[in-house]
């Protein structure tokens, strides 16, 4: 990568890129990840992209994400790529999945579900993978995963 | 031969073809007086959180019917539930009590996690909206009683297909069957979204109708209740519920042989005078319920 690129978003010398995250996601992205998260972050909104038309990206100074986080920001935007840094360079291309079966990280938006009533770890099956659309695994209601159903922990 | 000693029987979903047809033999051999006795000296446990007359009665009938014997609550104010009991500590007590538990909860998804604790079988008798698996078998056998066969069957469904659970899981386990399906509501209470994406994965035929215009296609009149409460509006509930009432006028629309079912209670939506029809089958169809409970029961505690 020749270093005369104009970067519109600083590089970083390590940490983690969210790239291709389609606009107006990038801020949900954002907020699910921010929670205990002290490192320089940077984000972009509506740069042009061939992928998906309009994208967000974030980039994380000195952070690199986990499995877990990985697995939410497949719910909301799977279309995104993420790049691990490390001395200015891609040393890992992460892939996203969605996984067919989510335990945790999302809660039931059923009230009268039985998992927002006793303590108990949700569980889904996912149905539909774009948009991604879960089944509850206790009251069986499917519904398409918003931001507002991810837990922030 | 299907395997159901131990199994917790909780949702349509869980229960393949080959089990449910299993289960309607054996139901049909209780009936017949071929089999009996199938639950001596097992004991059952009725948890009913919620009220319930046909489910609740049924099932103690099966039990007493078939030689076990049956004990619980019909109203959680006279359980631990009362004092602030979770449904799982509950569930951890009565599971060393009987051999199987029979339970209906206002919460849904309560009898999955009952399953999950219980060393015994759970049989769920109800859930909030979500499944009622032990009416639709009760349903199914009626369907077969009635028409030997399922395939190449018309049914179609009337009334609240939104909010009734006992529709939810028939139109699931229906789609086992080579069958089409009418859907005959206002639109207000159409079926959920996801259950047309359900039935289209299983390739079941549906369509929108009135009762005018398919009541002669049909082998069966499903019908359920409009509730005055899903309306904001109390003009428009007067003006949709008598849209979907049977009386003697609308048995006209049907065939000779399309047979009239509810899962009960009724209020207004099927008059009194259509009792007598030899089509109206919905209290022979709640009397079902006995030895389809009964054969539940003897499945899953693994006497028969």
């Amino acid at each position: 990568m020749p270093d005369n690129k104009q970067y519109k978003v600083f590089k970083i010398e390590q940490g983690t890129v969210i790239d291709h995250i389609p606009s107006p996601r990038g801020l949900a992205v954002f907020r699910l990840l921010s929670k205990n998260n002290n490192s320089l972050i940077s984000i972009g909104l509506n740069f042009d992209s061939k992928r998906v038309g309009k994208k967000d990206l974030i980039k994380f100074e000195g952070k690199i994400i986990s499995k877990k986080e990985t697995d939410k920001i497949a719910l909301i935007a799977p279309e995104a790529t993420i790049n691990i840094i490390k001395d200015f360079k891609v040393i890992e291309k992460r892939q996203i999945d969605i996984p067919s079966d989510i335990h945790g990280i999302i809660k039931c938006l059923n009230p009268n579900c039985i998992t927002n009533i006793e303590k108990i770890a949700t569980k889904f099956k996912v149905v539909e993978k774009k948009p991604v659309k879960v089944m509850c695994h206790y009251c069986e209601r499917t519904a398409e995963v918003k931001p507002d159903m991810i837990d922030k922990e | 031969m299907p395997k159901f000693k131990g199994k917790s029987i909780v949702s349509l979903k869980d229960m393949e073809k080959k089990e449910i047809l299993h289960l309607m033999k054996k139901a049909e051999e209780i009936k017949s007086g071929k089999l009996t006795q199938v639950l001596k000296g097992k004991v059952i446990a009725s948890l009913f959180f919620e009220p319930s007359t046909r489910t609740r009665l049924s099932f103690e009938s099966a039990v007493l019917g078939q030689g076990g014997s049956v004990f619980g609550f019909a109203d959680p104010g006279a359980s631990s539930a009362k004092k602030g009991e979770t449904l799982s500590d509950t569930i951890k007590n009565v599971m060393g009590y009987c051999d199987a538990i029979v339970m209906r909860h206002f919460i849904e998804g309560a009898a999955r996690r009952a399953s999950e604790i219980s060393s015994v079988p759970v049989v769920n008798g109800g859930d909030g909206a979500n499944q009622h698996p032990t009416q639709t078998f009760l349903d199914l056998f009626t369907m077969l009683e009635k028409k030997g066969s399922l395939d190449g069957k018309v049914i179609g469904m009337m009334g609240d297909l939104k909010y009734g659970r006992t529709i939810h899981s028939l139109a699931m386990a229906l789609t086992h069957f080579d069958v089409k399906l009418h859907f005959i509501s206002p639109k207000e209470l159409n079926i959920p979204d996801h259950y047309y994406d359900y039935l289209k994965a299983k390739k079941i035929e549906y369509v929108h109708s009135s009762l005018e215009s398919c009541g002669k296609e049909l082998d069966f009149l499903y019908c359920t209740r409009i509730q005055k409460e899903r309306f904001y509006d109390p003009m428009e509930y007067e003006k949709v519920a008598g849209t979907y009432k049977i009386d003697k006028n609308s048995l006209e629309y049907l065939k000779h042989d399309t047979y009239i079912m509810h899962p009960l209670p009724r209020v207004d939506e099927i008059a009194v005078d259509v009792d007598d029809d030899p089509r109206a089958v919905y209290f022979e169809q709640a009397h079902n319920g006995v030895p389809v409970r009964a054969a539940l029961l003897g499945l899953v505690t693994g006497t028969i």
